[in-house]
């Protein structure tokens, strides 16, 4: 019943692609320049044109997504976008004839890779992860497990109430000294090197058999529920590292994207100007 | 020697107002006398800017003084200056202690001894000034209270709500947002309220919100503690406030005191009265609350006919230019007339006494129609029922065969399939020739079915005949159907109830009337679902002609109803009708096949299982999220606030999930929604399309958020205007397109309304949080599609 973006139509955008490449690549053998391929000749003004269409049609994507309400389907013109994006590598590489050097044109045909190569990172997270994601939470939500590791940190709070300073401590240590989230570089690792609960849970290991005879059990629960809260911390972590693979790329896509449009318009001008 | 009135009214609230200004108007000599030292004490009390509704809104007001929806204040200001105005002899201050004497010659004692006489009285003293009070010892101090302005003024206290009705839970519930609570209930259960208010105070408590004393009874208060007399002896609970919401009565004691019968002993009895509300002493008039008429509006424009009739003028009833607008098309038939026409000519509404059928006709429509005219066509989201006054009507009960007609003569009714199982019609209806129609909303059908015993019979039996006919054996004779008709009985379900057990020996079929059934078989030990039958299928057939015992359990997703038809019936009835033979074993085989193809892939008759346990049994319509392709960008919750005023009337990720598959928090538009139960406002309708939504008129009472099973109607204040796209873009004001779904801010002199998904009803491109949906996991389905295992081996 679901059909996803990548299957959308029996993947009528992919065969569209596939056609237009095949075109383009038969008409770059077959067509003989009088000098040399590049984006001067005949050839290479029509796929210049077209590729710079089809960038212009792609980018517009951005603001068609935030139509809201109109008569499309938007997961058909994310399946166009992948396809007819990735068909760019082609129809821009040869509009190049392969001259690349140290100037704008180039910078514009480097930044266009930039930005298919981000994009097919995002293929591959948003076909990958949603279901790693899913078995991760499995079947709860974000919100549910976060009040559970809530729930838990009252529940050691009042156990801890009556005991030794030093467990307590650790129970403040493990219910204060806990983040999610911070850098970037933590986030995408999906651990958290000093975790306030980790580090509670490792040292209050030896204390179960430490304290005092009539505060072992409640030590012991203690035990239990942090391990329990460093399980769920594991997942909210990993929840957060998955969605955050899933939303980085677009960091640089949608920047380079911008960046790309600047380029090609000065790549378009200059080629006329200096005609 | 007092004064001698010709009219003396008891009471000034909306009624007894109403009935002064038309005594002032037309220069009686009366009095209006009032308890306290302001006009309408019950409205008076109301909490703080409550909004107060004009209901029925249909019902012209007939009254001197002015009242239209709006709050309080505003309205309690007009009355004020209407009684300057119009020179209502109102007398402020008065309370009334008894009434003797007899028409021409009543005498009215007040509080103090003063002494009034008047020809006619008119009591319209509401219930409300008679509320039960705690009535114990310390009950004096300052902290108890019996009403409840505004829940936010209370803050961090402990707070004893007394009572178990439905403004002792509201309260109750709205005060446990900001306040420690307890609500005492002098039995062990909730009984005798609003369905909505059961879960609302059922799920505060099992969730701890507040805490409940069952079986408690208040034994004395003092300042700062109440103590209960519960099973286990007494106990003292400290508070800072107790609120005692008992209830009101009618002040029985003074009324019988004024020599007036009630017609029952019953504590919810009403005084005895005439058409024109005169009461057993003739020349007391009883009015308003009182009289059993607790709407404002209806109250106001009987204080007007009283009068009226008192002045010896007898006026027709208020609805009369309602009922001859609604048959004008009928020319010159005057109302009585048409209505005892309808009444002679169709037995289902011949039940009604001359009041109810007046009120029904308020709310149904006649059509005048000629032939070939298309009443409704087959899948037609709609629920009215029709009756034929006069002509007839015919029904292509055929989709491929428009000849195959049934014809439905004078007296008979249609449309009622859709109404009894909540799903699309199944014929399309054409007039024969001219012919007049009555069509009648759901909800004033279902208050006939519900109040007059006689018309759900006669609705009932014909229903029946007309399902088996539709689902059973459509080409079949309705004499052939005799048999099975006259054996056949309606059954209700609840939702879980076994129709059917394994092994059980089969003597009967079923068709299901309306709700849902799965079907399920002990498969190495464990219960496995293998198919999902949604309503107008039969069941049970595979056993009877096998004449083998039950192969598997039937049992029903949701509240349902069948109807048993005997087995021996039914068995004749197949060796006279080869072709119907036929028929039902093609559709025997098919099922075999499903279920033999279910008990090689288990897991999707788990997804049925999971999809079923989730209430999708009675969705119409329903949003399926699958988690393997979603990326959380929550697109489609900014497509429905987009679409929806800046209001997402769904939570994408609350919800349930089994393995991929996601049931977010969205309206199924259920086949009978449990929303449109209890709307004062009757405000949330169906769309010939499904769609279940609600219109502008919504109060925000919330009566439909508290009876929704599935959370998916919030009270929402409408939210600002966003700028625009680009200016968002390029100037980065905001919030842009998506951001700020659920503002949830008060804005300052908005209401709150109810909102829910309206399938994108209005939009051109459909469900938005579907098309806006970038990678294609959100789709919207209806559970008979997606339930079929084939579809869910498919899906994979």
């Amino acid at each position: 019943m679901h059909d996803g973006f990548l299957t959308y139509g029996k993947m009528k955008f992919l065969k569209l692609a596939v056609v237009l490449c095949v075109v383009t690549i038969v008409a770059y053998i077959f067509y003989e320049p009088i000098d040399e391929h590049n984006g001067g000749t005949w050839l290479g003004y029509t796929l210049g044109t077209i590729g710079a269409l089809l960038i212009f049609w792609l980018t517009w994507l951005g603001i068609r997504k935030r139509r809201y309400g109109a008569n499309f389907s938007l997961s058909a013109w994310v399946s166009a976008h992948v396809y007819l994006g990735l068909s760019l590598i082609v129809i821009a590489t040869l509009h190049t004839g392969f001259q690349f050097g140290w100037n704008v044109h180039t910078l514009a045909y480097a930044l266009m890779m930039i930005v298919i190569i981000s994009g097919g990172f995002g293929i591959y997270a948003y076909s990958r992860y949603p279901k790693i994601m899913s078995e991760n939470r499995r079947g709860s939500s974000l919100n549910d497990i976060l009040a559970q590791i809530g729930d838990i940190d009252r529940e050691c709070r009042q156990i801890a109430a009556p005991l030794p300073d030093n467990v307590s401590a650790l129970v403040v240590q493990s219910c204060e000294q806990t983040q999610l989230g911070g850098s970037i570089t933590r986030i995408l690792s999906g651990k958290d090197n000093r975790c306030g609960a980790t580090a509670a849970f490792e040292q209050l290991r030896p204390l179960v058999s430490e304290v005092d005879q009539q505060y072992s059990q409640a030590t012991r629960k203690l035990l239990i529920l942090i391990g329990k809260k460093c399980g769920l911390l594991t997942t909210v972590r990993r929840d957060i590292q998955l969605k955050a693979l899933m939303d980085i790329w677009l960091r640089v896509h949608i920047p380079m994207t911008v960046a790309l449009l600047i380029a090609l318009l000065i790549h378009i001008f200059s080629v006329f100007y200096y005609w | 020697m007092a004064d001698q009135y010709e009219v003396a009214i008891v009471g000034s609230g909306p009624s007894g107002l109403s009935a002064g200004a038309r005594a002032a108007e037309k220069g009686m000599k009366h009095i209006l006398l009032e308890t306290t030292d302001h006009a309408s004490d019950t409205i008076y009390k109301f909490q703080k800017k409550k909004f107060v509704m004009a209901t029925p809104d249909i019902m012209p007001l007939r009254s001197d003084v002015s009242f239209e929806v709006g709050v309080r204040e505003d309205i309690l200001e007009t009355w004020d200056k209407e009684i300057e105005e119009q020179s209502i002899n109102i007398s402020y201050k008065s309370e009334v202690t008894a009434i003797t004497g007899e028409k021409g010659n009543f005498t009215l004692t007040l509080k103090g001894g003063r002494t009034i006489n008047a020809n006619h009285v008119v009591l319209s003293i509401g219930m409300q000034g008679n509320i039960r009070k705690l009535d114990v010892d310390g009950d004096d101090w300052e902290g108890v209270q019996y009403q409840l302005d505004d829940p936010e003024e209370y803050e961090d206290e402990q707070i004893v709500v007394v009572g178990a009705g439905d403004a002792a839970i509201e309260n109750a519930v709205a005060l446990a947002a900001q306040n420690k609570v307890a609500i005492v209930n002098r039995k062990g259960e909730f009984a005798r309220v609003k369905s909505g208010n059961l879960t609302l105070i059922t799920e505060s408590i099992e969730s701890g919100l507040l805490e409940c004393y069952f079986n408690a009874n208040t034994a004395r208060v003092s300042p700062g503690e109440i103590v209960l007399k519960v099973p286990e002896g007494e106990t003292a609970v400290p508070c800072n406030r107790i609120i005692a919401r008992l209830g009101a009565m009618a002040p029985r004691g003074f009324v019988e005191s004024c020599g007036i019968k009630f017609t029952s002993d019953d504590r919810s009895a009403l005084p005895e009265l005439s058409e024109k509300y005169e009461s057993s002493v003739p020349g007391l008039y009883v009015v308003g609350a009182l009289a059993g008429y607790p709407l404002i509006k209806l109250a106001m424009n009987q204080g007007y006919e009283v009068v009226e009739t008192i002045s010896g003028n007898d006026i027709a009833p208020a609805d009369e230019p309602l009922l001859e607008e609604k048959f004008a098309s009928l020319e010159g038939r005057a109302v009585n007339e048409v209505l005892q026409t309808i009444q002679e000519n169709v037995p289902l509404l011949s039940h009604m006494s001359a009041l109810q059928f007046r009120e029904f006709m308020i709310d149904s429509t006649i059509h005048r129609v000629k032939a070939d005219d298309v009443i409704f066509l087959r899948n037609d989201y709609t629920n009215s029922v029709y009756s034929i006054v006069e002509g007839s009507v015919s029904a292509l009960i055929n989709p491929d065969d428009p000849s195959e007609r049934v014809t439905l003569k004078k007296g008979s009714f249609f449309g009622e399939m859709g109404l009894i199982a909540g799903r699309r019609r199944t014929a399309t209806i054409m007039a024969n020739g001219d012919s007049i129609l009555v069509e009648t909303p759901r909800r004033a059908m279902l208050r006939l079915i519900n109040s007059v015993p006689g018309a759900k019979k006669v609705l009932d039996t014909a229903a029946i005949y007309r399902q088996i006919q539709t689902h059973l054996a459509p080409n079949i004779e309705k004499e052939l159907l005799k048999d099975i008709v006259d054996t056949a009985q309606v059954e209700s379900l609840s939702a879980g109830d076994a129709l059917i057990k394994q092994g059980d020996d089969a003597d009967h079929v079923f068709l299901i009337r309306s709700g849902s059934f799965t079907v399920s078989s002990l498969i190495g030990g464990r219960d496995v679902v293998l198919s999902y039958i949604p309503s107008g299928n039969y069941i049970g057939e595979m056993a009877l002609l096998n004449e083998a015992p039950r192969s598997a359990t039937v049992k029903a997703t949701v509240a349902s109803e069948v109807i048993r038809i005997d087995a021996a019936a039914f068995r004749e009835l197949l060796a006279n009708e080869p072709t119907l033979r036929r028929e039902i074993e093609d559709k025997f085989q098919d099922r075999m096949v499903e279920n033999m193809e279910t008990e090689e892939r288990p897991e999707a008759g788990d997804v049925i299982d999971f999809l079923v346990g989730q209430g999708v049994g009675e969705a119409s319509d329903v949003l399926l999220i699958d988690e393997s392709l979603c990326v959380r960008c929550d697109n489609c919750e900014k497509a429905c606030a987009e679409t929806h005023g800046g209001i997402s009337r769904l939570n994408r990720e609350a919800g349930p999930t089994y393995e991929t598959l996601h049931v977010p928090t969205s309206c199924r538009h259920c086949e009978h929604p449990h929303c449109m139960s209890d709307c004062p406002a009757d405000a949330i309708h169906r769309a010939p399309d499904g769609e279940v939504f609600i219109d502008d008129t919504c109060i925000g009472c919330g009566n439909c958020a508290g009876n929704c099973p599935y959370g998916v109607i919030q009270l929402a204040y409408p939210a600002k205007e966003k700028p625009g796209l680009l200016s968002w873009l390029l100037f980065g004001s905001g919030p842009g397109p998506g951001q700020d779904k659920n503002p949830g801010e008060k804005v300052a002199g908005a209401r709150s309304m109810a909102a829910k998904c309206d399938m994108c009803k209005d939009i051109e491109g459909g469900a938005s949080c579907v098309s806006a949906c970038p990678t294609g996991a959100a789709i919207r389905v209806k559970p008979e599609e997606f339930l079929s295992i084939t579809n869910l081996a498919k899906a994979g």
